[in-house]
């Protein structure tokens, strides 16, 4: 535990979204390997702010996992090469002395970068805008108990709302598609009696948001799930595409 | 028109034909089979699909679901590259859980179709067609001489039975995805399945290929 | 302190007539309502999208009103609240274990060291059933059993089961299914949504809240944004002191630019030390990670008994798992036998620091005790263990590198696993933006609601209360009692954002801007940050003396001097500039530090998150002073940070509930 590292990181620049953007190498010197991933990134930013540079501009808030706001492309990996874990969950532990660190924004033509390694993720909440939601106005619930759902069913859903929007899907697939997100969502409400009555509508509005902004088309390769730093499966992809199916046939 | 105008539209497209022409595909090698049995069947079989008018009809399906396989792979493929943006990862790397070939189907579709011209130059470009411009043709067992008599054929061949494999391994299991017929319980034996298809159809085809080379090259 | 001018101005808390089950439904059959029609011509701005602020723009947008919604976030998603994982509260009786409406009441009321207004914790326990209902409507996959109907646990501070729960992650569920209704509303282009918007200021005109200067930090520009009425839900101020368990990003500048328009300040000394958080481990840690406290459902909080066993765990010479149980001194059980582990927690974050200050510490620091689920894998088997609480065993393996679910050894045919390590850290702030009944505060037209007013937890808040509050006040509380302010604003029209008001306040802040830009010091902002935290923590942190508070206010004044002449900024403020954000809340979070010590010096008693080691009994619990401190300590802001504030004081009274000790030992 009371060992530390020193490696080279090489982060991406770029002031702002019209900037070209560049590399910038930076030597990390004695990082405890119990310093998470992001507080290596802030010693870097006391460096930087010591020789009067500009710090290094990127998303994170919660650092704990949960909240989805951090997004780096590290060595390959959104979210760096430790599985079901964001950034923020990333300990330095995972790397080696001497190592050469490739910090990234995630890249897709929907998720446009703002500074450094800060993206717009703007369209998932469009997306989520189009129809993710159950329509009926506050107060209006009836009784918590009076629709049984099956454990299986609750549990299922559960791990599809699991998804905390992260992007780390769309940065993953080599075709900039959104569909585990929106998959995720979508499934949620499928599985859920509440979610039923508007399902049709909602996955062909929420699906229509998703093409219009300009997100890839799935080709199953399988890169999204196998990167999500919450492990939403795959099988939601095929629940989607059949949810999608049934609602364009019954038109 | 949804087919055309939404992703998992277009996608339904690309699982249908990509289905159809597995099943060609299938039928084809077995068809040769008979060939390594005996040659006059061969024959038989390729006069029985000459010029008549189910073979005409059939080759038109056939040639319509190429392309429209081939047109939407391209458009696809174009749209995604979109999709990615101008900047590239300077590091990228495959996740373990990632079959190789699903992230190359473009490429390994380009390899199959350039044996696809080869073949049809080779084969149908001299049975069928000039069948249906009314000139004489040969009996089937010629042309396969003609063929696998040049050496070069047989390596070229299984290149493209290679790649064939690789891309029926993923759009088997990939098109039974796409058009919602899985779980995950379904995936995984899905992928079994389209490992196990692309595997004998490509042992098949490539026994074949030796075969006739044995026989009429060497 | 300011003994003369207390109760200068009478606090009028609006609190209804009547007994206090038939508070609320008197106050909502007797307030006034505003029209459909009318409600379209009402504009409301809405600042932050947690829990409260997302459920009440997606209710005030349901009922017609216009609202503007903002946060600092990418995504209304992405608030705090997101990050709580026990549960929540409502007295639903589904176990038919005895829980009542009144029983909910009653255990916030005593949890919070009956430092709570009763009306409003009555109101909030009444309620709390419909937010079960609204949230299971919304689709939050709520826990189930095998029956199909919802599943519950229990939490710190109560006797039934009554906490819903989803995974380890019911903050995530229900503020999705707040941010579902809101995404609802944006689509029905009923709400506005400002993301990456922060608010610098309130205008106000004519002494009511008519407006937010908000920046746009993506561009760095400072827009104005006008409306009918302001509503403030931007979280607690528990990042004073730098390490808490609160998002990087949290932070008090929206409620301090209300405090220095004249808002009172409530209660700021009760600042809640959740017991179950991973230690400190470095100087560069940035933040604290919380595990639930769920798991003090099936884990049982321990030290050794013997010194020298301490000792060697300190040395790293053994580990938790070589000490038998004979030798461990699993104290909560021992001193709070009725209610064991789950006591609340401010006891059980005090007996942990009792113990680690006795010298039973048991990591490098010494500041650390175990949390051991070796009995209840023993019991119930790992499997049953993992899955409940297995996201929150990887968690701390990833971590700290130790895995709480592995068989570590094996003394006389007992097994025992891998402990936890855990300590209390900052977590939640109970104090806040003083409110009315009507969720109004001093100012008129200016709401608060959620984490940042201070109404229903008194000193201390209970477990899977806090998402109940939230919830609360987002969706059945405000969009009411905000009606009741609005309805005589039906022939104000639209605003201007063209007046003189706004434009005094966009040059103050404009100004204040250009002020941080301008030191050209040597220090970063968290350099400073940081050295914040530590004076906070170590002097007004969990055990406070007259003498550590007196020190902490003269260290601020340092601090604040320090901030002022010594800060540095790169960059400029054109476009994005984070160090520049940081700052502007880092000068809130110094005050915000002196209004906590303020308010803790002034408290001569201990009560609930609030301990004065002067106060307490012989065997250490708190000893509250009911006589002469029964009362909500508001704070008003004297025109400027370096003067101190005015207390008033709102006397509380209790009609349902007898006053007394609080006892969780029998």
């Amino acid at each position: 535990m009371d060992t530390s590292i020193s490696f080279k990181l090489k982060v991406w620049r770029q002031a702002n979204a019209h900037d070209e953007g560049r590399f910038e190498t930076y030597e990390m010197h004695d990082i405890p390997t119990d310093t998470s991933f992001l507080e290596m990134m802030d010693i870097l930013n006391e460096q930087l702010i010591e020789q009067g540079q500009e710090p290094v501009t990127f998303d994170h808030d919660c650092r704990e996992g949960i909240c989805g706001m951090c997004s780096l492309y590290v060595n390959g990996h959104p979210h760096g090469p430790a599985t079901g874990a964001t950034t923020c969950q990333l300990y330095m532990r995972r790397f080696k002395d001497g190592d050469t660190i490739t910090v990234e924004p995630w890249r897709s033509a929907a998720f446009p970068v703002i500074k450094d390694l800060m993206v717009n993720r703007n369209a998932f909440d469009q997306i989520q805008q189009a129809g993710g939601y159950v329509s009926f106005q506050t107060g209006g619930a009836q009784d918590a108990n009076a629709i049984p759902i099956s454990k299986e069913a609750a549990d299922e859903a559960m791990d599809s709302a699991t998804c905390i929007g992260c992007g780390a899907c769309v940065a993953a697939c080599k075709n900039g598609s959104a569909m585990l997100f929106l998959s995720a969502k979508v499934s949620q409400f499928a599985l859920l009696p509440q979610g039923r009555a508007e399902a049709k509508r909602r996955v062909k509005a929420m699906l229509a948001k998703m093409d219009e902004l300009g997100f890839g088309n799935c080709t199953n390769t399988g890169a999204c799930a196998a990167e999500c730093p919450k492990n939403i499966k795959l099988s939601n992809i095929a629940r989607l595409n059949r949810e999608f199916i049934c609602a364009k046939c019954a038109d | 028109m949804w087919l055309t105008n939404s992703s998992v539209g277009r996608k339904i497209v690309m699982s249908v034909t990509g289905l159809f022409l597995v099943l060609f595909v299938t039928f084809h090698a077995l068809m040769n089979a008979v060939a390594v049995i005996k040659f006059e069947y061969y024959d038989a079989i390729c006069e029985f699909l000459g010029a008549n008018w189910y073979a005409v009809l059939g080759t038109l399906i056939l040639a319509g679901g190429f392309v429209i396989h081939i047109i939407y792979a391209f458009i696809l493929t174009l749209q995604n590259r979109k999709a990615r943006g101008n900047n590239r990862y300077a590091v990228t790397s495959k996740p373990k859980d990632v079959e190789w070939a699903s992230q190359n189907m473009f490429v390994l579709g380009l390899i199959v179709l350039c044996g696809i011209v080869l073949h049809l130059t080779q084969f149908w470009a001299k049975m069928q067609l000039p069948e249906l411009m009314g000139e004489h043709v040969m009996r089937g067992q010629d042309y396969l001489r003609a063929t696998f008599s040049q050496l070069w054929v047989l390596p070229v061949y299984l290149i493209w039975f290679a790649a064939l494999w690789f891309h029926i391994s993923h759009g088997f299991w990939s098109a039974f995805q796409t058009l919602g017929t899985a779980n995950d319980k379904w995936i995984p034996r899905w992928q079994c399945i389209s490992k196990w298809w692309a595997t004998i159809v490509f042992i098949l085809f490539a026994v074949e290929a030796c075969y006739f080379t044995w026989f009429f090259a060497l | 302190m300011e003994e003369n001018k207390m109760n200068a101005q009478p606090i009028d808390s609006k609190i209804p007539e009547g007994p206090i089950a038939e508070k609320w439904t008197n106050y909502k059959a007797h307030q006034k309502l505003v029209n459909p029609a009318n409600k379209r011509r009402l504009d409301i701005i809405v600042v932050g999208t947690g829990l409260a602020g997302a459920s009440a723009a997606a209710t005030l947008g349901e009922m017609g009103f216009n609202v503007l919604n903002f946060c600092i976030q990418d995504s209304p998603r992405r608030a705090h609240s997101i990050a709580a994982q026990g549960g929540i509260n409502a007295a639903k009786n589904y176990q038919n274990d005895g829980d009542s409406v009144y029983r909910l009441f009653y255990d916030t009321v005593k949890g919070g060291d009956y430092r709570a207004r009763e009306a409003n914790v009555y109101r909030l326990a009444e309620v709390s059933n419909n937010i079960i209902d609204q949230c299971v409507a919304q689709g939050v996959p709520f826990a189930r059993e095998y029956g199909g109907l919802l599943a519950n646990r229990s939490f710190g501070g109560a006797q039934v089961s009554r906490t819903f729960y989803a995974k380890g992650q019911t903050g995530q569920q229900l503020l999705l299914g707040a941010y579902s209704s809101l995404n609802r509303m944006i689509h029905a282009g009923k709400v506005k949504s400002y993301n990456r918007y922060e608010m610098h200021d309130v205008v106000i005109i004519d002494g009511r809240a008519r407006g937010i200067i908000a920046k746009n930090l993506v561009t760095g520009k400072l827009e104005r944004f006008a409306a009918h009425a302001v509503v403030i839900a931007t979280g607690g101020y528990g990042n004073t002191y730098f390490l808490s368990t609160n998002a990087m990003g949290c932070n008090c500048s929206a409620a301090m630019a209300c405090y220095r328009h004249g808002a009172y300040f409530a209660n700021p000394a009760y600042v809640q030390i959740h017991p179950t958080c991973i230690p400190v481990h470095g100087d560069k840690q940035s933040k604290l990670t919380l595990m639930s406290e769920s798991l003090r459902n099936d884990g049982r909080i321990w030290v050794p008994k013997n010194i020298e066993d301490a000792k060697k765990l300190q040395a790293g010479q053994i580990k938790g798992s070589d000490i038998p149980e004979e030798e461990r001194d699993y104290y909560l059980e021992r001193r709070y036998p009725a209610f064991g582990n789950l006591v609340p927690r401010d006891v059980a974050s005090r007996a942990a620091k009792e113990r680690c200050d006795k010298g039973f510490g048991v990591n490098n620091t010494g500041k650390a005790v175990f949390l051991d689920f070796s009995e209840a894998i023993n019991r119930l088997g790992i499997d049953v263990i993992r899955q409940r609480y297995g996201n929150l065993f990887d968690m701390y393996e990833e971590i700290t590198d130790v895995n709480p679910g592995e068989l570590a050894n094996e003394i006389n045919g007992v097994k025992y696993y891998n402990p936890m390590m855990i300590y209390p850290a900052i977590h939640y702030t109970m104090g806040g933006i003083w409110v009315d009944y009507e969720l109004q505060t001093s100012i008129k037209g200016l709401f608060a609601i959620g984490e940042c007013n201070f109404s229903d937890h008194g000193a201390n808040r209970l477990g899977a209360s806090a998402l109940m509050q939230g919830l609360a006040d987002g969706y059945f509380v405000l969009p009411y009692t905000i009606q009741n302010y609005l309805s005589d604003q039906i022939t104000v029209p639209h605003f201007s954002t063209d007046t003189p008001e706004f434009d005094a306040a966009e040059k103050k802040v404009q100004a204040n801007l250009d002020h941080l830009m301008s030191i050209h010091g040597k220090r970063s902002v968290d350099s400073i940050h940081k050295e914040l935290g530590n004076v906070m923590w170590d002097y007004v942190g969990m055990a406070r003396t007259k003498e550590s508070l007196e020190t902490a206010l003269k260290k601020l004044k340092e601090l604040r001097k320090e901030f002022e002449t010594n800060l540095f900024i790169p960059g400029t403020q054109e476009g994005m500039n984070i160090e520049l954000d940081k700052a502007f809340r880092l000068r809130d979070f110094i005050t915000m530090g002196e209004l906590i010590a303020y308010d803790a010096l002034n408290r001569h008693e201990s009560c609930g998150g609030h301990f004065r080691e002067e106060h307490q009994t012989e065997e250490g619990e708190a000893k509250r002073d009911d006589e002469n401190f029964f009362y909500v300590a508001c704070w008003k802001y004297n025109g400027d940070d370096e003067t101190a504030p005015t207390l008033i004081k709102e006397p509380l009274h209790y009609e349902a509930i007898k006053v007394q000790t609080r006892n969780y030992k029998s």
